[in-house]
């Protein structure tokens, strides 16, 4: 069973994967991300990791990608133009990639003791608690003070954000007006 | 098919679908020419990373490596919303998404 699904789950994340660089259309290939990370949280789930698997769907699949998906609609994305990239990617990047993704899978291949992952297979440890009980037991008392960081990180996220992508100069009354900009930038 | 019902996974699948992910979100970031999908690829290869690291926790029975997964993905939050809002306020200035037209700072 396990087998099985890590079969269709991979080939589904690999399919997605593959899908988001073919299609030339933004959505598209937001939607093919959103198969992939889906995908992945069931690879979570398959490696006892239930927690994760649900903010995987939850801070991925949701979030992000609503996130990404109202910028493409907004900014009214359309097809992209064909280049294939720029010359150094050609003559570099691809040799890079091809060589990197050889490497890794000559040394995970050639690592010696790796285990196996059984279905149901939790991180339960010898008390016998759960997965979700150990994380946030680390989580809540070792590391609180980065996850209270992580906050404040995110505070500051939120007004970089709301501060990049607001019109104008802070004067509330006026009004924003888009053309006028695009005008200066055509006529240059 | 009773064989097939109780087989075990090695963990060097995952490891290898982890590096398949990540190298596919490198030619991505090499091939796209719109900015989102360009970004799009960013999040791929973190998310191939994320895999490698359950995989791990997985393997040694620590849950430490969930937790940097719980961080990483708790920045890449914080990191698309600042990264899309700088894609639309260069669009504002510029246009245009195309990574070929945002030359500014090309030499």
């Amino acid at each position: 069973m396990h087998l099985i699904l890590f079969i269709v789950f991979a080939g589904f994340c690999l399919a997605g994967a593959i899908n988001l660089l073919l299609q030339s259309h933004p959505i598209s290939s937001a939607l093919s991300l959103i198969v992939v990370m889906t995908s992945l949280a069931v690879l979570y789930l398959l490696l006892g990791a239930e927690f994760l698997a649900a903010a995987q769907v939850i801070v991925y699949a949701g979030a992000i990608m609503v996130l990404f998906t109202f910028v493409v609609m907004l900014l009214n994305a359309g097809r992209e133009e064909r280049t294939l990239g720029s010359r150094a990617a050609r003559a570099v990047g691809f040799p890079a990639v091809v060589a990197i993704l050889a490497v890794l899978a000559t040394v995970i291949l050639h690592v010696q003791g790796l285990g196996v992952a059984t279905l149901g297979e939790g991180l339960t440890n010898v008390r016998g608690s759960t997965n979700i009980e150990e994380l946030s037991t680390v989580l809540f008392t070792r590391l609180l003070l980065p996850f209270e960081v992580t906050s404040v990180l995110i505070l500051v996220a939120i007004l970089g954000a709301v501060a990049l992508a607001r019109h104008g100069d802070g004067d509330p009354d006026a009004k924003p007006d888009p053309n006028t900009k695009l005008e200066r930038t055509a006529a240059k | 098919m009773n064989s097939l019902f109780s087989q075990e996974v090695p963990l060097s699948w995952y490891l290898l679908l982890s590096a398949a992910l990540f190298s596919l979100g490198v030619v991505g970031f090499l091939i796209k020419r719109n900015l989102i999908t360009v970004f799009m690829s960013i999040e791929l290869m973190l998310n191939g990373v994320n895999l490698s690291f359950v995989t791990f926790a997985h393997q040694w029975h620590a849950v430490k490596g969930q937790i940097f997964v719980f961080f990483v993905m708790m920045v890449a939050a914080a990191e698309a919303a600042v990264g899309l809002a700088i894609i639309i306020a260069i669009f504002r200035a510029r246009a245009t998404l195309a990574v070929d037209r945002i030359d500014l700072m090309k030499l």
